[in-house]
């Protein structure tokens, strides 16, 4: 195959002998945002194998902590929580927690090495997709890596019996819309970072972690004192896990506040990526 | 016909005018070079042409459309390699190209192939396989190259192609180029390396500071600014500024740089024998063609890599 020296007949100029360019620019116009999503799918092929880990290690390992080593402990002392057993009760919380949490890798070094690294973003805003396009497709992409982690995690739910309404399926979109309610905001904020810092260990440690901790993934709000319930309200996490709580063991939680929480997760999921698509822009053209 | 078109073009970023009202025109199929000093604009007009950095002022047409309103247009029919490479050093040199190339929604049956062929091109084939981290950097520049070329494009822009490459990878690199021109694609290069602009461009522009002070091709600007040849002579640099008084009326012109005094005339040798024979002996000298780095001091008063 290899001759050396290419031939005539491979032509590297204009021939017009594939997709023209005006057609080319049609297609990335209305679908640039996916185009962008595969490639950043396919660039996660990288680091599959945590992903794969993460994704199957993880629920088992909370599992048997969680559900069956605290949970013993929880359903002897208190008969469980919210009228179920504690495992039932933390699933869910779990996870969306960890599909949350998921969302500070995606969103944070990857867009710095995008920018100012590896500049995959300049690279594809040389193409006809637009930097918009780029932003929305960081969330697509990222947003199907939580889905497809959500059913492997889910499955595992089922298998453990930990969850048992019918309607548990839900959580398959609840749990990814929560973690883009925390992520979008978070791609928005780490486009505007131009130099390595402190800034996103500084996330982990003080904004992640307290949501995890006290956002009502291990027990409800209501446990604590009134003074801290504020990190509940402004944690996607928190209102993800309500959510996830009411499909996957029927929690009994008003209407209204399902409501609350579904709309102030698209909200957030939305207006971070609103954000996104205006920062990308900006820094693209500049 | 022109392919693309500046008029009054600025870009300011806060006080400073990165590019300060340039006017060009680059025909179809020709080599045009942007010649000039690190910081002179280069960068920021390639951008431009792009659509990829908005302007502040001006016009500017890319095969009849505005980059900034017609943006992917543009894009579809433009090679762009950026003064820095930015493949993706996490996936394989062909894959590099397939995926930058459904960027532009072409089909991955077509990509396969295309991707081969540019392989070939850039003598990469037997490198395929390798992650980009292993590649030379003449390697990386010459793949950048083949993925600017994924789609086919009518008009290639390189920024700077051979900065950072030792000799032989340059040579290589130009040979490359030398092949698409014959092709037919036009080239944008940018360059502060004279030799790189009379071996690549059929005509350019020399830049300073945001503005184009000079435009022609190589040989003509040679031919304006300067004499044919250049002697360059060097006394030690306590005694360049001493002996130039007495060199006035040797050549046409002299140019006293801190460690050489050149001067300028059309017979090189001839004025060294007058050198000489004002009772002169210098460390060293050198007789040799003028070339765009003393048309560059001429129009500037600065050299071009500092
Ligand atoms: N994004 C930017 N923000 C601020 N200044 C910039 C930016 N890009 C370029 N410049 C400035 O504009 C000038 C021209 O830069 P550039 O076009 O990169 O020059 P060249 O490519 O000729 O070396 C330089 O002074 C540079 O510092
Ligand atoms: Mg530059």
């Amino acid at each position: 195959m290899a001759t050396g020296v290419a031939t005539d007949s491979n032509r590297l100029a204009y021939t017009g002998g594939v997709l023209a360019p005006a057609a080319q620019a049609r297609t990335a116009r209305r679908w640039g945002w996916l185009l962008y999503a595969e490639y950043r799918l396919t660039s996660m092929r990288a680091y599959l194998q945590t992903i794969v880990i993460r994704s199957i290690g993880l629920p088992l390992l909370y599992l048997a902590s969680m559900g069956l080593g605290l949970g013993a402990l929880v359903d002897s002392g208190a008969g469980g929580v919210d009228g179920v057993s504690y495992l039932v009760f933390v699933a869910p919380g779990l996870l969306v927690s960890s599909i949350v949490m998921e969302a500070t890798g995606e969103f944070t070094y990857p867009v710095m090495s995008g920018f100012k690294w590896q500049k995959h973003f300049f690279a594809a805003a040389a193409s006809p997709v637009r930097p918009g396009q780029i932003a929305v497709g960081e969330v697509v992409a990222v947003g199907l890596r939580f889905l497809i982690e959500t059913v492997v995690f889910w499955l595992a739910l089922l298998l453990f019996g930990a969850v048992t309404a019918a309607t548990s399926w839900l959580v398959i979109l609840i749990a990814p819309l929560a973690a883009l309610a925390f992520g979008a905001p978070l791609l928005a904020f780490a486009a505007t970072q131009t130099d390595e810092g402190a800034q996103f260990a500084f996330i982990q440690r003080f904004v992640v972690m307290p949501m995890f901790l006290f956002a009502g993934t291990f027990f409800p709000l209501g446990a604590m004192p009134w003074y801290l319930q504020w990190i509940g309200w402004i944690s996607p996490m928190w209102h993800g896990t309500q959510l996830a709580r009411v499909v996957c063991f029927g929690m009994p939680n008003p209407v209204w506040l399902s409501v609350l929480h579904l709309v102030v997760l698209l909200v957030t999921a939305v207006a971070g990526t609103w954000f996104a698509v205006r920062i990308f822009t900006r820094r693209l053209t500049r | 016909m022109s392919v693309i078109q500046a008029r009054s073009l600025v870009k300011s970023y806060g006080d400073l005018n990165a590019v300060d009202g340039i006017d060009f025109d680059v025909a179809a199929g020709e080599s045009f070079g942007l010649l000039g000093p690190n910081g002179a604009g280069k960068s920021t007009t390639m951008r431009m042409i792009g659509g990829t950095s908005l302007r502040t002022s001006g016009t500017l047409s890319v095969l009849g459309m505005d980059p900034e309103t017609h943006g992917p247009e543009v894009r579809a029919n433009l090679g762009v390699i950026p003064q820095q490479d930015n493949l993706d050093t996490e996936l394989r040199v062909r894959d590099n190209l397939i995926t930058y190339g459904r960027y532009f929604g072409l089909p991955r049956s077509y990509l396969q192939r295309r991707a081969d062929d540019l392989l070939e091109f850039a003598q990469l084939t037997d490198k395929a396989g390798e992650k980009v981290d292993n590649l030379s950097g003449g390697m990386k520049r010459r793949l950048t190259i083949a993925r600017g070329l994924i789609n086919e494009p009518r008009i290639l822009l390189l920024d700077e192609p051979t900065t950072g490459l030792d000799p032989q990878a340059r040579h290589i690199l130009w040979d490359r180029l030398f092949r698409l021109k014959e092709e037919g694609v036009t080239l944008v290069v940018t360059t502060h390396f004279m030799d790189e602009a009379e071996q690549l461009c059929d005509r350019l522009v020399v830049m300073d500071r945001g503005r184009i002070v000079a435009e022609g091709s190589p040989a003509q600007l040679i031919r304006q600014y300067c004499t044919r040849e250049v002697l360059e002579v060097r006394f030690g640099s306590e005694r360049n500024a001493a002996v130039v008084q007495q060199l006035g009326d040797v050549a046409e012109r002299l140019e006293v740089l801190p460690d050489r005094i050149l001067l300028y005339t059309d017979d090189g040798e001839a004025a060294l024998e007058r050198v000489t024979s004002l009772g002169l002996q210098p460390l060293t000298s050198l007789v040799r063609r003028s070339s765009l780095e003393d048309v560059f001091l001429r129009l500037t008063g600065r050299s071009l890599i500092d």
